[in-house]
């Protein structure tokens, strides 16, 4: 059953990709669905055998490496963590397996879309199974790479080839830091098995390397180079860039790996070494601050955008901080709980978000919708659904897991938690604002769109509404019959030894004043409130509250400069040295004493040695005279000189 | 001066072979010329072996003179052969005419 | 004192004759000069002890090489007069190459000095005078033993020699007769011979 859960999409990717002419676009679709369909089923059943039933295993498939004290194997492992992984990934891109069937309906290249699907879910399923770093990282690598290949899907796009190519030399900056860690944990622990160093790491708190001429402790050192990776695949800021930019991609795309599986991989590594990171309590309230910044900074860029998935983007992003300074605080489950009710309610979303695309022909720009909700009803009610859970309204998935991960980080009680409470409350606060923000512009008063596009309104077909229901399902019902699991009486059970945690703040959580419980509730019905005056009641406020607040919204609106800034610093350095190695490297120095310098040098020197073919024989005699000479001379020289 | 020594001959010898030299080198005249001189220089180098061979009372400087011998009458048949074929298509034996193979 | 006359009155002819080779004007002079050369070589080569080479020049190179030479410089059609010009140009340099090459021949040939254990390690000892084997004899016994294989090789050079001289210079005239033997002597009667009947008086019509 194991294999079948993991090795399901790797089948499905490579009898669609390699066949997919052979059995067609219908042939290749069905094959992958049905695969993803097994794998999904066989990860449910493994998740109630392992987290209710207390049963986790591990799989050995073969050995890798065996290279001195080098030993890696390919195995899978399925305890309470992965398994709760494996339920997300497979739920979720069976979900959009089933949505792009009709979504990309009209797409040449169907196949070869299902293929990197399922190529993408094998890569992320081997991630979180993995029992060794080095497993981990190719399955890291694999989620970059089908990321890579689904967001310049539309390679005839230059944008899309060029978000493609952003998203993964991001990626790639990141893994520089993933790569370094792997480094240090393998020259500290001496293996790169996860068991042998997580029962290491107590010994090694004292341990203290040389990094750049600093003695740093080698704990915090690889708590550290290893959330750097984290960053970088999670788009927590610094490393952000890349997420909005990579809706070019389908918007099953967007659902699936910027939404529910790929950018939660960081969560899922800092929650995956807990017992590290437990040991490193500066790293982690670095992990705090910059979730608690990036849940922040996103929350107000996501205020000004106009396109629809940017929005969602931005949200997304938002709430990634949100499970990293969860992670921060030591509160693992949380962080888990939310990323489980974040996968369904975000991917509900985009797929929704996806379904008013398709019905708007392909208009993305919010500005140009408006007044569509009794054409589309059922998208409406399930967009309504996604954002209820977005916004934390009580009772709705959201609510549950975003209340616990504020009170945990209020109940951390440290400088760092404190400040990300009240991120988090300020970020709550604007997530409602822009969430409705986004309904009433699309669905509500006049329609802004053309008459023609207006004319073409239509609802999607059941094959992308089913998988939309189902997400709904997950939106509505996945807080409040998995919060005892996850955070509540159940948990210890529920998690088994795959956490660990020192000084179990989710107990703290609990217990903390009612204020606290209650304000994130309250920012959440504001925000909606004060959504529904600026965009359905009092229609000209947006547009004075721009006009006030003239540089704020500039900042806002810009995504604070963070792009201009890499692109001066990074990018355009980056292409000026390539360019100088291209041209005077390359071009003058290699080739010019490599091929075209030594065939210049060849020409010439024949040329100039053609001339001593005069045709004279007396020319000739007076060389072989000389040659003579020399010779002798030579001979002589060397016999009595 | 008087006693003749390996010395005189070896001198002679190679006062042949430089004279043997000048005339291929200095001869602008004839062909010709210059295949009498490369006779000249096998005949110093025979003088050369021959001395050797009667002071070193070694009978092989005398089997390799006789082979030099052979080898300079199948050289001189050649050059000649040829110089006699290059007459007739050239009509001259200057040898500033035989500049054929200028590269 | 006797030896030296000798010598020197052979060396001394030999070098005179050699430097006329190279500067007569006329090569039918030239080649002359280069018999008495050859002459005056081989009664060196009596001085030495080797009458057999002496006597092997003077019949192939004079009888032959020599008169070869004559032949073919009397053969070409050689015009005297425009043949000086050209001469002096590279004198200097030439003589200054060649008489660096002069000077170290002779430093080398007058500073030469035999090893004293080359005696014992002569290849082909020269049989004593006593023994009454004459140098031709001596020769003989060596050549065909020891040397039986370069003897072939040498008689292959000249082979080969002969056919390329023969190959270079051969030419088909048209217009030149030959003797076809074998179509001569193949020749059916049929082909060519025919026997008429005639009555005698009438002619052949």
């Amino acid at each position: 059953m194991e294999y079948i859960a993991v090795l399901s999409p790797l089948a499905g990717a490579l009898i669609a990709g390699l066949f997919g002419k052979r059995i067609g676009d219908k042939g290749a679709q069905f094959i992958t669905c049905a695969l993803m369909l097994a794998a999904s089923i066989a990860s449910a059943m493994l998740f109630a055998e392992v987290n209710f039933g207390a049963a986790p295993r591990d799989v050995t498939l073969f050995t890798w490496i065996a290279s001195g004290d080098l030993n890696v194997e390919w195995a899978l492992r399925f305890d309470q963590l992965s398994c709760i992984m494996a339920v997300v990934i497979t739920f979720v891109s069976t979900a959009v397996h089933i949505y792009s069937v009709g979504y990309m309906h009209h797409d040449p290249a169907q196949a070869r879309f299902m293929a990197y699907l399922s190529l993408f879910t094998f890569a992320m399923l081997m991630l979180v199974t993995a029992t060794n770093f080095v497993q981990l990282f190719f399955g890291w690598e694999g989620v970059g790479l089908a990321s890579y290949l689904l967001i310049g899907f539309w390679n005839q796009k230059d944008s899309a080839n060029a978000a493609a190519i952003k998203a993964f030399v991001m990626n790639r900056i990141g893994d520089f830091g993933l790569i370094l860690g792997i480094f240090a944990v393998f020259f500290v622990f001496g293996t790169l098995e996860f068991d042998a160093v997580f029962d290491d790491v107590a010994a090694h708190q004292d341990t203290y390397l040389s990094f750049l001429g600093y003695d740093v402790s080698a704990l915090n050192l690889i708590g550290m180079l290893l959330f750097i990776g984290a960053m970088g695949k999670s788009a927590q800021l610094g490393l952000h860039t890349w997420l909005p930019d990579a809706m070019e991609g389908p918007t099953p795309v967007s659902a699936l790996i910027h939404a529910a599986t790929m950018v939660t991989a960081g969560v899922f590594l800092v929650a995956r070494l807990s017992p590290v990171y437990e040991y490193t309590p500066d790293v982690r309230m670095f992990i705090t601050v910059v979730g608690a910044l990036t849940a922040f900074i996103a929350a107000t860029i996501a205020l000004t955008q106009f396109d629809i998935k940017r929005v969602i983007a931005y949200s997304t992003m938002s709430q990634l901080g949100y499970m990293f300074f969860a992670l921060g605080v030591s509160a693992y489950g949380a962080a888990m709980f939310h990323l489980f009710t974040h996968a369904f309610f975000k991917a509900l979303l985009f797929l929704g978000a996806g379904s008013v695309i398709h019905a708007m022909s392909d208009e993305q720009d919010m500005r140009k919708m408006g007044g569509i909700a009794k054409h589309i009803k059922f998208t409406y009610v399930m967009m309504w659904i996604g954002n209820l859970a977005l916004a934390g309204v009580p009772f709705f998935a959201g609510y549950f897991s975003k209340d616990i991960v504020l009170e945990a980080a209020y109940a951390a009680h440290s400088s760092a938690g404190h400040f990300a409470y009240w991120m988090g409350i300020a970020a709550a606060f604007m997530t409602a604002f822009y969430s409705w923000r986004l309904l009433f512009m699309t669905f509500h008063g006049k329609p802004r769109a053309s008459e023609k596009v207006m004319d073409h309104i239509h609802e999607s077909p059941p094959i992308m509404t089913g998988p939309l229901l189902f997400l709904a399902f997950g939106a509505v019902l996945s807080g409040w019959l998995f919060y005892d699991f996850f955070v509540g009486s159940e948990r210890v059970r529920f998690f088994g030894d795959s956490l660990k945690v020192l000084d179990d703040v989710i107990v703290h959580a609990h217990h903390v004043e009612t204020w606290v419980k209650l304000l994130p509730t309250a920012a959440g019905v504001a925000g909606i409130l004060l959504a529904a005056v600026f965009y359905l009641w009092v229609r000209h406020w947006p547009a004075t509250m721009a006009g006030t607040f003239g540089r704020l919204h500039a900042l806002f609106y810009n995504k604070w400069y963070f792009d201009e800034l890499y692109t001066k610093v990074g990018v355009r350095p980056a292409f000026g040295l390539g360019k100088k190695l291209w041209k005077a490297g390359d071009g003058a120095i290699i080739d010019g004493l490599g091929p075209d310098g030594v065939a210049a040098a060849v020409s010439g020197t024949a040329a100039r040695s053609s001339k001593l073919q005069t045709g004279y024989v007396y020319h000739y005699a007076f060389a072989m005279l000389i040659g003579i000479v020399v010779i002798v001379t030579l001979y002589i020289l060397k016999v009595y000189g | 001066m008087l006693e003749i020594g390996i010395s005189h001959f070896l001198v002679l010898s190679a006062i042949l072979f430089t004279l043997g030299v000048f005339g291929i080198f200095l001869n602008r005249r004839n062909v010709i010329v210059i295949l009498m001189s490369i006779e000249l220089i096998l005949l110093s180098v025979t003088v050369n072996l021959v001395t050797f061979s009667a002071y070193l009372q070694d009978l092989t400087g005398q089997v390799f003179s006789m082979f030099i011998l052979t080898v300079a009458a199948a050289e001189a048949a050649i050059g000649l052969a040829i110089l006699v074929v290059f007459f007739r298509n050239k009509a001259s034996i200057a040898v500033e005419d035989i500049s054929a193979l200028k590269g | 004192m006797v030896d030296a006359i000798f010598f020197y009155a052979f060396a001394g002819v030999l070098v005179l004759s050699a430097v006329m080779v190279i500067s007569a004007r006329n090569p039918v002079h030239s080649v002359l000069f280069l018999i008495l050369a050859f002459f005056n070589a081989a009664g060196l080569f009596v001085m030495l002890g080797a009458e057999f080479i002496a006597m092997i020049l003077v019949i192939v190179y004079v009888g032959a090489v020599a008169v070869l030479f004559l032949f073919v410089v009397m053969m070409l059609d050689i015009n005297f007069a425009e043949l000086r010009r050209g001469m002096m140009q590279h004198a200097p340099v030439g003589a200054a190459v060649g008489g660096v090459l002069l000077v170290e021949f002779v430093w080398m040939y007058l500073s030469w000095r035999s090893d004293p254990g080359a005696a014992a390690r002569v290849a082909q000892p020269v049989p004593v005078p006593e023994s009454g084997i004459s140098n031709t004899h001596a020769l003989g016994m060596v050549l065909y033993t020891e040397y039986v294989f370069l003897f072939q090789l040498a008689g292959l050079v000249l082979l080969v020699a002969m056919i390329g001289a023969i190959v270079l210079t051969l030419r088909s005239r048209p217009g030149v007769r030959r003797q076809n033997v074998d179509a001569q002597i193949s020749r059916d009667p049929k082909d060519v011979l025919k026997v008429e009947k005639i009555t005698t008086g009438s002619g052949v019509s």
